[in-house]
């Protein structure tokens, strides 16, 4: 094991790829020359050159259409979109070409690529800059999505989305890059995609997020436990398909659940694992599941009301005493 | 739009045989009774969907597609069953296609506008307008960092070049040096509009010239100089990863699909088109020159008649597809029950 930064852990895993199959690029905006807008690709350029390691223009629909078009005829590219948030000028090619090329051709096509880069808000870039848009991805047949928290499950989830054969968005958040943890040194340490993990255990009630919003769900456990509040935290990890075994086990147990997502409530992530509960363990629900949202609103510019609008370990500690009917409708809200 | 000046239909260039210009006029035959017997059958609702019609344009498929190795890519749009036919695609399994039976290229799953056969190279049949050119550069990354020698032809229409992704992916191509032609097939309309009510610069290949490619404008009627311009961009391509844009004028005769009222051009418009007709030309210089003879012409008649009819009759008497291959082909490999919601 070694202790490094996040965004190490994934250059560790892009580094490891290049090297084993020559049949993987990267490319994107200011991965070469630049070593990444977030350093992600840092020293990956010197040692693997720009036929592997591609300088795009700002073409987010040019480039994210080729990587499809290069993995249609063989190759395996790896796509660093600076933000999600550009996904947007590109999601014809996402959710039309990547996802559904396979299953227009009847299954004769393979379309092995990655769509990696930080989503979700992160501090005053205001509203265009702070998409989470991975309900949007994760709607879509064709694609697997995935979301990875800790240093440790970033490389051996990049790599494993790499060597996939199939489209994946693998979201990263920008204020996780510096998190340090420890990464087993194997070079062969993968992760499945499909598989949501216990970020801590517990039986009172169940917590599920991904991404940034794990670590606020962990310390939201952390004061809950505080007052007696043994809660179990799941790192859902994959978006698609949602890990439904790990979710109903733990809701079995529990009986109470809350979700914390990145994005908007109306359509999102957690709606559908109130849906899988509800249809699969109608009988051991407690009390309704809550949901820990952004509020409906684009994200504003204002630092105050910035926190304001995104879930916070507040908001979830409240969302779990609730389920535990220690308390009511919060007054967060404001309303 | 009116016709481009009419070209002596006996020129022919050095370096076309014989045997290759029978072919392409078997071919180019083979996919006028094609769309014309989908003409028919799609007025009795034997298919469905779009049906976006290739009749008149087919010198610039067959006459592309004929300069292309097996090693090398073709991609296209949705109006795209004259490049899979002159691709190699067996007519049988396009029509199977157009009936949604498993026997069809896309295993019924595509249908008119994503036809597909990787055998061949044919890598669809794309229904999004411009979104397949970035493709075709991706296509051309692949075989010129595999090293493979094989070059990507790519179709698309005049309605595409006022879509963003066509410009991002030209320009990938020529600041990457990508072995792609693109052909930019002007047949005079996006859907219902002329070329000139949708675009400031009418000459489409003036607005290639930005990218830093050889760029040309041929009559797409015109078999012989479709080849000779297409063999040279190919050569340009395969040998110094030059890519080339191509203006290929045409005109269909078709409407833009089925549902097309026609209101945005005359009957004397299409008449006059269908005074130089392609298939003619080829065959008028075919006889002239003795390459093939009357009763040729008529044996090549009838055989791509009986072709249509087996491949008619092949798409009605193939099984509609299990209702269980709805959810095949999504993922290569998928770790849940796809039927779940989740």
């Amino acid at each position: 094991m070694a202790e490094m930064e996040f965004r190490k852990a994934l250059n560790l895993a892009l580094d490891e790829e290049l090297a084993r199959d020559p049949d993987v690029f990267v490319i994107g905006e200011e991965v070469a020359e630049y070593d990444g807008a977030y350093k992600v690709t840092k020293g990956l350029l010197a040692k693997y050159g720009h036929e592997r390691v591609v300088d795009a223009p700002i073409s987010e629909s040019g480039f994210c259409g080729l990587a499809v078009g290069a993995a249609m005829a063989g190759l395996r590219p790896v796509v660093e979109l600076m933000t999600f948030s550009f996904s947007l000028v590109a999601i014809d090619q996402i959710l039309n070409n990547a996802a559904k090329i396979r299953y227009m051709s009847g299954g004769a096509m393979r379309v092995p690529l990655t769509f990696r880069g930080p989503s979700g808000v992160v501090h005053q870039l205001g509203a265009t800059h702070s998409n989470a848009l991975e309900s949007i991805f994760a709607h879509t047949p064709g694609l697997k999505v995935v979301a990875c928290s800790t240093p440790e499950n970033a490389r051996g989830l990049l790599k494993s989305a790499i060597r996939d054969d199939d489209p994946v968005v693998f979201l990263e958040s920008e204020l996780l890059y510096a998190l340090k943890g420890e990464v087993p040194d194997d070079p062969e340490f993968l992760l499945p995609l499909h598989k949501g993990r216990i970020a801590r255990e517990g039986v009172d009630v169940t917590i599920v997020a991904y991404s940034k919003r794990l670590h606020q769900a962990l310390d939201a456990a952390d004061r809950l436990a505080r007052e007696g509040i043994r809660a179990e935290v799941i790192d859902l990890i994959s978006l698609r398909p949602i890990d439904q075994d790990i979710l109903l086990r733990s809701f079995r147990k529990t009986n109470r659940m809350v979700t914390v997502e990145e994005s908007w409530s109306f359509c999102g992530i957690g709606a559908s694992i109130v849906d899988i509960v509800q249809r699969h363990a109608f009988d051991f629900m407690d009390a309704p599941i809550e949901r820990v949202t952004l509020e409906e609103v684009p994200m504003p510019y204002n630092e105050s009301l910035e926190n304001f609008v995104q879930p916070s370990v507040d908001k979830i500690i409240s969302a779990a005493r609730r389920t535990l009917y220690l308390e009511s409708e919060a007054s967060l809200h404001g309303r | 739009m009116k016709p481009q000046s009419k070209s002596a239909p006996v020129r022919r260039p050095a370096g076309i045989a014989d045997k290759s210009i029978a072919e392409m006029y078997q071919l180019m035959v083979r996919i006028r009774k094609f769309e014309e017997r989908c003409y028919q059958i799609y007025l009795q609702r034997k298919i469905g969907g779009f049906c976006h019609l290739y009749s008149g344009q087919e010198a610039v498929a067959v006459g592309m597609i004929h300069q292309l190795e097996p090693r090398d890519y073709v991609i296209t749009a949705y109006r795209d069953h004259g490049h899979a036919l002159a691709r190699g695609v067996a007519a049988k399994s396009c029509m199977a296609e157009l009936y949604g039976r498993a026997t069809g290229c896309s295993r019924g799953k595509g249908g008119s506008m994503h036809f597909f056969d990787t055998t061949l190279r044919f890598v669809g049949g794309h229904g999004i307008v411009g979104a397949h050119i970035p493709l075709a550069s991706g296509i051309g990354w692949a075989l010129k960092h595999k090293k493979t020698g094989g070059v990507c032809l790519c179709f698309f229409g005049d309605g595409a070049m006022n879509q963003g992704a066509v410009h991002e992916g030209l320009n990938l191509a020529s600041l990457y040096k990508l072995p792609v032609v693109f052909v930019c097939e002007n047949n005079g309309y996006a859907m219902g509009t002329a070329v000139s009510r949708g675009a400031a610069e009418e000459h489409i290949y003036l607005r290639a010239n930005s990218y830093k490619m050889p760029t040309c404008r041929v009559d797409g009627d015109n078999l012989f100089e479709v080849c000779e311009v297409t063999a040279a961009a190919i050569a340009r391509a395969r040998k110094e990863f030059q890519p080339t844009f191509i203006e290929a004028v045409t005109y269909r005769y078709r409407g833009h699909s089925m549902s097309d009222p026609g209101t945005y051009r005359t009957r004397d418009e299409i008449e006059a088109h269908k005074s130089r007709d392609p298939l003619a030309q080829v065959a008028q210089t075919a006889l002239d020159r003795n390459i093939l003879a009357t009763e040729d012409i008529a044996r090549i008649d009838a055989d791509e008649s009986a072709l249509i009819d087996d491949a008619v009759r092949f798409a009605e008497e193939s099984p509609q597809p299990d209702p269980a291959s709805a959810y095949e082909d999504v993922y290569v490999s998928y770790p849940a029950d796809i039927r779940d919601r989740r």
